[in-house]
């Protein structure tokens, strides 16, 4: 068993993403990301890896999709500007049907905003951020160990559902340092291959449900990758039934395993009257918050959302619906409160307890929100 | 002439481009290239970005990534790095790879990444409907410059020899030949080769400039006398809007040529 380290959050990432067999790396320089960048150089040639620092973020996907296209796992980091950029071919690559992993350290915005005071500001964009309608899986660590995890299970997910999948934390999470005992070997998953010979490949490359096999560049199965509008082989087409069918089949390809996807952690939420929805650090903050309030006699718990989508609709109403409010806590103007509204419509008062001046939500910030009953200031 | 069928994919026709664009021409050279040199057809690789050349690679059977406005050199650059043993050509054109993705462009000249590019100037966005482009001569008519085009035009070959490309090379699509050898002789050079390619836009560009069909343009521009997609054409479209630069004579030939260490990403070293 490997020994207890003190490691950084955004080092813990790229060693996740090692152990999940990444082998290329593209990147552009923003702080609070840097550091994956820079341990990512440092990991990868000793396994026979690949990195390169690109002329700007957009650059930086487009290589991270090239790269995947050519058979490697891959991926990038930024931070909220840099994020804004990836936008553009986060919708390549769901359209296209590339695994990726984009991670998203974030500061406070909007523009260049708080370099580099940690911000929750992001998770909209993470959802919604490029055009059109597409599927998003985004996970969101809340601490060291689980940035290691999540980085894992992201690459897993890409590769299984042929996707972008997106890593989101704050900027306490990216540069803190905890012990944690990171596993060396991961259960480990890749991206479907073709059954049939190459002669047999093309043109009929996808099948009607699901995700289609994808072979490298090179392999020796020749085929067509656009992200425009495409037929089951791969052409572009306007079509309205084939544009119909695909849009329904990349959404579906997620939203059926959503079940599987989603997970959430609960806290003390058997017996609570009150409960509070956060994630990244502000559940650490307020997990400590709710250890000190039942020491005082207050029944309150936690929800936490590890996976922030596809969002956990069914056990945020399961939550409501045993409380009588719940609190929602980000470090953001109020984005997943929304979500948390639509899942508990009718169920439990949601009110926010929202900042978005740079500073992280403290224990005793959430605390005193809890002795109020959850109202007071927000 | 050489059987290129083997290298289409006619069940992906017919194309999308206009009766009279040279596009096909300059395709047709190029596969000649890839059967002259032999290339493994699995091994070959092609990447585009966005506009009527980019659209070319929906059409060939090679591995083709048809990608995002301008970013076809960064997709290349990730498909070379993690798998060298790829030939890796880009097809853009002059708004594509001037305008929108002129950045992605000139890093992959200054790494000197082992890909090449085929820029296909037909000095206008045809995709759009005609818009002035980059590499629209000052005074030309477009539809975002009905009087004339009020910017000075970009010299792409000297853009590139400047950004350290080390092979630059401008053909012209009415000489079909000449493009076969240079594009032969850029897809053979060690890092990163740029061809310049004027090609012809008689949809938009000759028609609001009165220039006549594809076939007129092409006899023009094989005579290099009359501005027909000829950037550095003496030429003046309209007479109140003087050029406000010399016009250059139209060099064509590989203009640029030189050998310098290529970039393979950071990664483990021979013999570490």
């Amino acid at each position: 068993m490997p020994d207890a380290m003190l490691v950084q959050g955004n080092e813990a990432c790229a060693r996740g993403a090692l152990a999940a067999g990444c082998r290329f790396y593209g990147g552009y320089p923003i702080t609070p990301s840097s550091e994956i960048a820079e341990h990512m150089v440092r990991l990868l040639p000793d396994v026979d890896g690949v990195f390169v620092q690109m002329e700007d973020e957009i650059a930086s996907l487009a290589a991270v999709i090239g790269a995947s296209l050519a058979g490697l796992k891959a991926m990038t980091a930024t931070s909220g500007p840099g994020f804004s950029l990836m936008q553009e071919h986060i919708g390549f690559a769901t359209m296209a049907e590339v695994p990726c992993v984009v991670v998203d350290v974030m500061r406070g915005g909007p523009s260049t905003g708080l370099p580099t005071m940690p911000s929750q500001g992001d998770v909209m964009q993470a959802r919604w951020g490029t055009h059109g309608d597409h599927p998003a899986i985004v996970l969101a660590p809340s601490s060291v160990g689980e940035v290691f995890d999540l980085t894992v299970r992201a690459f897993n997910l890409a590769e299984r559902f042929r996707t972008p999948v997106i890593v989101i934390y704050d900027e306490v999470i990216g540069h803190i340092r905890e012990s944690v005992v990171l596993s060396e070997h991961v259960e480990v998953e890749d991206r479907p291959y073709p059954a049939s010979e190459p002669a047999d490949f093309w043109p009929k490359l996808a099948p009607a449900h699901g995700v289609p096999p994808l072979p490298a560049f090179g392999d020796g199965y020749r085929f067509h990758v656009t992200g425009l509008t495409h037929d089951e082989c791969g052409l572009p087409t306007t079509e309205a039934p084939l544009a119909g069918a695909l849009m329904t089949r990349l959404h579906r390809k997620v939203a059926d395993h959503a079940a599987e996807i989603i997970e959430t952690e609960s806290f003390m939420l058997d017996d609570a009257e009150l409960a509070i929805f956060a994630y990244g650090i502000v559940a650490r903050s307020a997990r400590e918050a709710v250890v000190r309030a039942r020491a005082e006699g207050v029944k309150v718990g936690l929800i936490r959302p590890v996976t922030l989508w596809p969002f956990p609709h069914a056990e945020v109403a399961a939550a409501a619906k045993q409380v009588d409010r719940v609190v929602v806590a980000e470090m953001n103007l109020g984005q997943m409160i929304g979500e948390v509204e639509r899942a508990a419509v009718g169920q439990a008062e949601i009110v926010g307890h929202l900042r978005a001046d740079g500073e992280p939500i403290k224990p005793s910030e959430l605390l005193a929100v809890i002795l109020a009953g959850g109202g007071g200031e927000t | 002439m050489t059987d290129v069928t083997s290298y289409l994919r006619e069940w992906a026709m017919p194309h999308v481009l206009c009766p009279g664009c040279a596009h096909g021409i300059v395709l047709r050279s190029f596969l000649e290239a890839v059967d002259q040199l032999q290339l493994d057809q699995d091994k070959l690789a092609m990447v585009a970005g966005i506009g009527c050349s980019s659209r070319l690679v929906g059409y060939v059977d090679f591995c083709t990534l048809h990608g995002t406005h301008g970013r076809a050199p960064a997709f290349a650059t990730g498909l070379k790095l993690a798998r060298p043993e790829l030939n890796v050509v880009v097809i853009t054109g002059d708004g594509d790879g001037l305008a929108i993705g002129g950045n992605h462009l000139i890093h992959a000249a200054r790494r000197n990444i082992d890909i090449t590019v085929l820029l296909l100037n037909n000095s206008i966005y045809g995709m759009t409907g005609g818009q002035a482009a980059p590499t629209t001569p000052e005074g030309a008519i477009a539809s975002t410059a009905p009087a004339g085009n009020a910017e000075p035009m970009f010299d792409a070959c000297k853009l590139l020899v400047g950004a350290g490309a080390s092979f630059v090379a401008r053909v012209l699509a009415a000489t079909p030949l000449e493009m076969t050898k240079v594009m032969a002789e850029g897809m053979s050079h060690p890092g990163f080769s740029f061809v310049e390619v004027i090609s012809d836009c008689p949809e938009y560009y000759g028609r609001y400039n009165q220039l006549g069909g594809g076939a007129q343009m092409l006899t023009w521009m094989a005579r290099r006398d009359a501005g027909v997609a000829v950037p550095l054409s003496t030429k003046r479209f309209v007479n109140h809007v003087p050029p406000s630069t010399a016009p250059a004579e139209l060099v064509t030939g590989v203009l640029h040529r030189e050998v310098r260490p290529v970039f393979t990403g950071v990664r483990r070293g021979p013999g570490s």
